[in-house]
């Protein structure tokens, strides 16, 4: 431990000695949406990649959330400085390619290697990288959401504590009964908790997958926001406060929702796996990690950031930023990377290793998301996609907070997609 | 020649001035208003000409009517409110009482913070089931609130919170106002019989009235341009029930990355600041006592 720090720090001495020495500087933009050691741990890897290949330099910029990166990246490419190298929401893909500002994978995957590297993702991770035949983003930070509930609670309203909802029915129903008034018939915890604030369409695209309908086409160019199945999904979701009340009114803070979940305010809670290391060390209880319910089928979207790697880059910046997220995705690091945080690791080969074997062994949890990485479907994601998703969590907002019925709600945006999305069909 | 002299060293005192309000303030006002006749640059599509068409989105988008309201009742609710408050605390600390300085320290506290600071400390009492708001009202046997969850409630939630920023900002002007007023006026008010409401009404208050000028285009200002709280509180939502005009533009031009359509609306944001403050010198002036 001390040689490897010791290690470290003499690299990277010499290293802030002689900037000269590089041959190739890369900048690395990258966010973080969970709390955890998510900064740390990409800052110690990048470190350790620095100090292990000679000649690189790669400064690693920690660059807000999401929204702030691809803020961020898109300002600094328009100003003619864009990084080389991005962690985005994989579901910007569409608009970066609009601007013109990524260049995909396969140009540098040209040996055999290189290529079945390219292919050892799961599948569910790639729905959201490739288009048109072509990968632009390479899995990294990558979640699903899933349940997870409070076995005290279910011992209290007389549940098994190992079994979570099934499905859609076994959720209200378990909901009912772990939801608790008190004597003048107030609220004192919540069945679940299925948080809409921000980005609602995120969680609302599991029922839409359970309920066995794609949201959007893989060109990014087409959204089925009306169809009959996506309003019966969001009729589920209102009337688990409207009509079963169990879960609470109105719009529920995503950012308060493990907080609350600690607090007992709500027995169950979906969220994404981001948070599994985060419950874990701060859960008062015993808590259990499941899939989320199932209806026609089970489902759930895929989430998360992508690497990304940019257009302004020279050939040997492009080489040397291909070579470091070939390098982080191994499964040495990845393993490293998602036992700091709780995201899934985007390959099956990182499973395999010893150290993710123990883990696992010890905290089971983190094999449900990769478990239901085989129901999972790509996030949501089209053209302007900030805009038409925007659009989605409008209607989604309104109908949830009862301005519009689900029907309604989902037709105007509907159409107002339509409208965005035309140039692009 | 003395006189031309004079002419280029006032120009020359003046050049740094102009450079800054010109090149920050001026040109992008019309490199703003230039770019709104256009459509928004992709990296695959270049501008094009478009004459008045995103004027005519404009008229046609739901969402752009939806804050322009929020905008009108969020400076209805939040202007006359906090400079009313203002002034009571102002008269409040005015006077000889035991801790004046703690008090005047207390009521000036909330505009020492920064916006955002402000905003997750009412995100503490705001937050449903275990924020202060609910943890008060369970003790008194009150169910569980969600003010800015409600689309009924949130923009009031998010008004509350500006009330609470600045009153305390337009305090200090009337403080400071109201130690300049003679005390002789006072007194030979007093002298006449005067009563305390009419002396409040007919000396203090007119007295204060350039103050109330500037503090009230002050309000005008921020009401349009304080929006950091709600990207904490709010985010906009619920379906843009607490978005404001601002916060509009933001979204459009660095969340959709719609550069034009942001231009657009912020021309409109321009004209409504300038009337506005046009207005006011003009209404106010009449009533306005200089000395």
């Amino acid at each position: 431990m001390l040689m490897t720090n010791l290690k470290a720090a003499t690299a990277a001495l010499a290293f802030a000695a002689a900037p000269a020495a590089a041959d190739v500087d890369l900048q690395f933009y990258f966010p973080v949406a969970v709390g955890g050691a998510a900064a740390e741990t990409i800052q110690s890897l990048t470190d350790q990649y620095v100090a292990e290949h000679e000649g690189v330099a790669i400064e690693a910029v920690y660059t807000g959330s999401y929204q702030d990166t691809v803020a961020k990246a898109l300002t600094a490419a328009r100003g003619g400085n864009a990084p080389q190298l991005s962690v985005i929401l994989s579901t910007d893909l569409f608009t970066l390619l609009d601007e013109d500002l990524i260049q995909p994978f396969d140009t540098f995957a040209t040996s055999a290697e290189d290529k079945d590297w390219l292919a050892s993702f799961y599948p569910a991770f790639m729905e959201n990288s490739q288009t048109g035949g072509k990968t632009y983003g390479i899995p990294f930070q990558r979640s699903t959401p899933v349940l997870y509930w409070n076995k005290e609670a279910f011992k209290a309203a007389g549940l098994d504590p190992e079994t979570p909802p099934a499905t859609w029915d076994e959720m209200v129903e378990m909901g009912k009964k772990l939801t608790v008034r008190d004597a003048s018939g107030n609220v004192t915890q919540w069945g679940v908790r299925i948080p809409s604030s921000g980005f609602p369409y995120w969680l609302f695209q599991g029922l839409t997958t359970q309920n066995d309908v794609i949201l959007a086409n893989a060109e990014g160019n087409e959204v089925h926001f009306d169809d009959p199945k996506v309003v019966e999904a969001l009729d589920y979701l209102v009337d688990l406060s409207k009509s079963h009340e169990v879960m609470a009114p109105g719009i529920i803070e995503w950012g308060a929702t493990p907080k609350a979940f600690f607090e007992g305010q709500a027995a169950m809670m979906w969220t994404t796996t981001g948070n599994l290391t985060n419950v874990r060390d701060n859960a008062p209880f015993d808590f259990g990690v499941g899939m989320l319910p199932a209806h026609l089928r089970r489902g759930a979207p895929t989430g998360g950031g992508n690497f990304y790697l940019f257009k302004d880059a020279s050939e040997e910046q492009a080489r040397a930023a291909f070579d470091f997220v070939k390098w982080i995705s191994e499964p040495e690091q990845s393993a490293k990377w998602t036992m700091a945080t709780g995201y899934v690791a985007p390959r099956p080969e990182t499973w395999e290793t010893e150290t993710m074997k123990a883990y696992a062994a010890e905290f089971p949890a983190v094999l449900v998301a990769r478990d239901q990485l085989e129901h999972a479907v790509a996030e949501l994601s089209t053209y302007e996609n900030q805009r038409v998703t925007s659009i989605f969590n409008d209607a989604l907002a309104a109908a949830i907070t009862g301005q519009k019925s689900s029907q309604e709600a989902l037709k105007d945006a509907q159409a107002q997609a339509d409208a965005i999305l035309k140039p692009y069909r | 020649m003395l006189r031309t002299r004079g002419w280029i060293e006032a120009w020359l005192l003046l050049v740094p001035g102009f450079v800054f309000l010109i090149a920050f303030t001026h040109v992008p006002a019309l490199v703003t208003i230039w770019n709104s006749f256009f459509t928004t640059p992709r990296g695959r599509r270049p501008a094009r000409w478009a004459g008045l068409e995103n004027y005519e989105t404009l008229l046609s988008d739901p969402t752009f009517w939806k804050v322009l309201k929020n905008n009108a009742l969020y400076a209805a609710g939040t202007i006359p409110l906090s400079i009313g408050i203002a002034l009571v605390m102002a008269l409040w600390v005015n006077r000889q009482l035991a801790g004046r300085g703690l008090v005047r320290m207390a009521y000036f506290t909330p505009t020492v913070l920064p916006m955002i600071a402000v905003a997750n400390i009412w995100m503490f009492f705001y937050t449903p089931g275990f924020g202060l708001i609910d943890q008060i009202g369970a003790a008194l046997g009150l169910g569980q609130t969600n003010i800015l969850g409600s689309a009924d409630t949130a923009l009031w939630g998010v008004m509350v919170v500006t009330i609470w920023k600045e009153a305390g900002f337009f305090m200090i002007f009337y403080l400071a106002a109201l130690q300049t007023i003679p005390p002789s006026l006072v007194e030979a008010a007093r002298i006449e019989g005067a009563g305390g409401w009419t002396i409040f009404r007919r000396i203090t208050l007119p007295l204060l009235m350039p103050t109330t000028l500037f503090v009230s285009i002050n309000a005008v200002v921020n009401s349009f341009r304080m929006v950091d709280h709600i990207f904490i509180l709010t985010g906009g939502g619920p379906d843009n029930a607490s978005s404001l005009l601002l916060f509009y533009i933001y979204e459009v031009a660095f969340r959709f990355w719609d550069t034009a359509y942001g231009a657009t609306l912020t021309v409109v944001l321009l004209a409504f600041l300038m009337i506005l403050a046009i207005g006011q010198f003009v209404l106010f002036d009449r009533r306005v006592h200089y000395r």
